[in-house]
């Protein structure tokens, strides 16, 4: 910021996903000045899903990005203002909190961290090697590549199961491969995708390695009751093949790890009010520790962390 | 900007002398849209040094697997025709593109 009086908003949001963008619309329409700051994309995970059906309202146009962008559009006619910005670190001692970005320091009385989580790797070799060069984690980035191919789905929650649909509009054939006995999908969900014609399914069964030379040309899988281990390679009239993975998150901690107590898988720890140890440093969102990540709980978490934000500026003037 | 295609691809990239910088996007793809200004911003940034333009993959697939290009979005540099380098998925960022330039510059 080049203003002679440095500006001291009262709240910066970090992220904005469902999440920020909740806190963001909360918090300006209490008239607090509000900052959400955004690295690459608005709206986070949920702007690379196709189809969300299970946000209470969203029923017509329900993709991730028309649900992102009437959030923002909400957030923004209260007031919010949105900056992209990579934050560097983080210094919350005292009342004036200050984000370091690369676009200057950057002040603020409360804080909301919503960064969010990002895809979790299979960790097996040839992974990141391949990664864009058939292995992907967003299906509707990279699933028109894969137009009369085959493609093989990691993961067994709702979210491989509604993007292995997805990919399966575009795929000759999918393969959804799952480490366990049975899905943790919601029950529709798994009885859609097994009277699916185009899907096939795999459990038990886990990834050894990604087999390619600059582009993915097979796996090798291992199923963990018989310890079989075997490789499947793509067709030679293809001569490639897609590997899509969603196996669930990891939460972006990496600049408040040593700032906040996080829980035993590296999610922030808040009371129910979203409050972390640090007076006016509060989280929403699914870097939280909590039992359901859905845009729904998001959205909540958002909300309160606005308002208890709002609550907390306002003590400081008292 | 060059709008590139199956037609041009070969004379404008393949064939072109000096360096081109190849934005590769999908119309489904959020994070290329995302990234389709600050691609656009750099392209004044490096006028005379380096030639900008963007292939929608979602019309171009053969091409764009062709060019080993299968995951978006995806920034790739070629010097006198050749593939140089590129940025891909979370690397396909400002920061990571003028890496990527100076590194051949």
């Amino acid at each position: 910021m080049n203003n002679t009086l440095e500006m001291v908003y009262d709240v910066i949001i970090i992220g904005a996903g469902p999440a920020g963008l909740s806190a963001g619309l909360y918090a300006a329409r209490a008239k607090m000045s509000t900052l959400i700051l955004e690295r690459d994309r608005t709206g986070g995970q949920i702007a690379g899903t196709e189809e969300v059906a299970n946000y209470p309202g969203s029923i017509k146009d329900a993709t991730g990005p028309s649900l992102v962008a009437r959030m923002v559009e909400q957030a923004e006619e209260f007031g919010a203002v949105r900056m992209r910005a990579d934050v560097s670190g983080f210094d919350f001692e005292g009342t004036i909190k200050t984000v370091y970005t690369d676009k200057g320091e950057l002040k603020a009385k409360s804080i909301i961290l919503a960064m969010g989580a990002k895809p979790r790797l299979l960790d097996v070799p040839g992974e990141k090697l391949l990664s864009g060069k058939g292995v992907s984690y967003c299906a509707t980035c990279d699933a028109e590549f894969f137009t009369d191919l085959e493609v093989y789905v990691f993961g067994g929650g709702d979210t491989a199961l509604e993007e292995a649909m997805f990919i399966a509009k575009f795929a000759r054939k999918v393969t959804i491969v799952h480490r366990r006995d049975q899905f943790r999908a919601a029950k529709s969900i798994v009885e859609k995708a097994m009277n699916h014609p185009k899907i096939e399914m795999v459990l038990n069964t886990g990834a050894k390695r990604i087999i390619g030379d600059g582009m993915v040309q097979g796996i090798e899988l291992e199923n963990f009751i018989t310890g079989e281990c075997k490789e499947v390679l793509a067709d030679p009239n293809d001569g490639l093949m897609g590997v899509f993975v969603f196996v669930g998150y990891l939460p972006e901690t990496g600049l408040v790890k040593d700032l906040v107590k996080l829980d035993a898988n590296g999610y922030i720890i808040t009371d129910e009010n979203m409050k972390t140890d640090i007076p006016g440093v509060f989280v929403a969102g699914d870097i939280r520790s909590k039992s359901l990540r859905q845009v729904v709980t998001a959205t909540a978490d958002g909300a309160i962390a606005a308002v208890m934000a709002e609550k907390y500026v306002d003590s400081l003037h008292d | 900007m060059l709008i590139l295609d199956k037609d041009n691809f070969e004379s404008q990239v393949l064939k072109a002398s000096g360096l081109v910088l190849v934005d590769f996007w999908g119309e489904g793809c959020e994070p290329c849209k995302a990234l389709m200004p600050d691609f656009e911003a750099l392209e004044s940034e490096y006028e005379g040094k380096v030639v900008f333009g963007k292939l929608n993959t979602s019309q171009e697939r053969r091409l764009a697997i062709s060019q080993r290009v299968l995951g978006l979005p995806t920034v790739v540099l070629y010097k006198d025709g050749t593939r140089m380098g590129e940025c891909t998925k979370d690397q396909a960022n400002p920061a990571g593109i003028k890496e990527l330039i100076a590194q051949h510059l």
